[in-house]
């Protein structure tokens, strides 16, 4: 495998990063950089941090960094996570107000423990903090559930002072979203497992609507609406797949059952990501209190589920 | 009348959905199965995931239908939560 760490990869840009990805020959890594600046969205950190947990450290080759920012992939731990001595040197900060940095998480114990470390260490104000830790927490658990990954999720997030947004990136090297939703649906590529996988009431775990005892098949929903209201890029990858929320150009807020009526743009090309990957940018600028965002919420999810039913009505035949 | 509380064993933020199934199974169910009432007192805890507050009970409703709902009370929830356990019990009323 091959991946080159651009001067600049955010959820904006990042398509050019992942077209980029060379996933052929999966017994090596090999890391090249831009030799004069690296800016990077915590997705694609996470991303190269779990290409590195499927191999062996010896069998990683990256190239020795000049960028003036590498500290910063030092400091958000990647060379640790690849088991790579980047020659580095850096002042360990405290991380608390700027940065997450890359965590592995296996189980639902270790899973909690971080959320719990996590919100103080991000120092958010409650009306922040609160979609936050939801939006780490169900994506996380859909990696511990839905990925069958033995590395489980990686996970690493950053303020960034500019956009004043907090980016969040979660990866894993699992089955990938096609394959989970392939249990109970049949989408003919992984595109169409993602706009699955968005809708909600869609659930890889069965057809009937309600769900199973443990999935209702609204997490993602959940959280694109989240970044929908808020006007933040979503960008879910999976596959050859990816799926892009835009932000909103208009005023008015609208929820969208089906990811494609909402403003995005999306690719069925790219090269293949043998798992998922997630990436978000959450406005701290965001006036929405979280429980208005519910109450949209609850307005086009159980729309959505009436609108599965009668379509499966039985019609009248008029001769 | 059983009285549940969550706080001491789910914590503030209530998102643990092995522990949501362990309160159904160890706790609502047999409650339910003697036909008593049950509240679950969220008192502590100031918000939840959609999917903790499905695996609590969705599958309470699907199995003992309006009886669940009518024998389940909430208490002591914060806005967030009531508006999740709202919605969660609206889309297992529309999925019928």
């Amino acid at each position: 495998m091959k991946v080159h760490i651009p001067n600049s990869a955010f959820l904006g840009n990042i398509d050019p990063f992942l077209r980029g990805i060379d996933p052929n020959d999966p017994e090596r890594l090999i890391i090249t950089a831009n030799k004069k600046w690296i800016s990077i969205h915590p997705m694609a950190l996470s991303m190269i941090a779990s290409m590195g947990l499927t191999i062996d450290a010896s069998k990683i080759e990256c190239e020795k960094l000049e960028a003036r920012s590498k500290h910063y992939l030092e400091r958000m731990g990647l060379f640790k996570f690849l088991g790579v001595d980047s020659g580095i040197k850096i002042t360990e900060h405290e991380p608390a107000g700027r940065f997450v940095p890359l965590t592995q998480i296996k189980d639902s114990d270790a899973l909690t423990k971080f959320i719990t470390e996590v919100t103080p260490l991000l120092h958010l104000e409650p009306k922040h903090a609160e979609p936050i830790r939801y939006i780490m927490s169900e994506l996380i658990r859909n990696v511990l559930e839905h990925s069958l990954s033995v590395h489980g999720a990686i996970v690493s997030a950053q303020y960034h002072p500019k956009s004043n947004t907090i980016r969040i990136g979660i990866a894993d090297t699992g089955v990938g979203i096609w394959k989970t939703i392939n249990q109970s649906y049949n989408p003919k590529d992984d595109l169409e497992a993602i706009q699955l996988s968005l809708m909600p009431g869609v659930t890889g775990t069965t057809r009937k609507e309600g769900g199973t005892e443990f999935n209702a098949g609204a997490g993602l929903f959940f959280i694109k609406s989240i970044a929908t209201v808020n006007s933040d890029f979503f960008v879910l990858y999976s596959g050859r797949g990816m799926y892009k929320l835009l932000k909103r150009k208009s005023e008015r807020i609208k929820l969208h059952a089906d990811p494609f009526m909402d403003r995005h743009s999306k690719k069925n090309d790219l090269p293949s990501w043998q798992g998922t990957v997630v990436g978000i940018d959450f406005s701290l600028n965001a006036t929405k209190e979280f429980s208005s965002l519910l109450d949209m919420i609850r307005k086009t999810y159980t729309e959505a589920v009436k609108e599965r039913k009668q379509a499966r009505y039985r019609r009248p035949k008029f001769i | 009348m059983t009285t549940i509380k969550l706080f001491p064993l789910v914590g503030a933020f209530a998102e643990n959905k092995d522990l949501a199934r362990e309160i159904r199974l160890n706790n609502l169910v047999p409650a339910l199965e003697k036909g008593e009432e049950v509240t679950l007192d969220f008192e502590g805890v100031d918000s939840a995931t959609q999917s903790f507050i499905h695996a609590l009970i969705s599958d309470l409703i699907r199995k003992y239908g309006d009886e669940a709902i009518d024998k389940i009370s909430f208490k002591s929830c914060s806005e967030t939560v009531q508006k999740i356990i709202t919605i969660v019990i609206d889309y297992m009323q529309e999925s019928r």
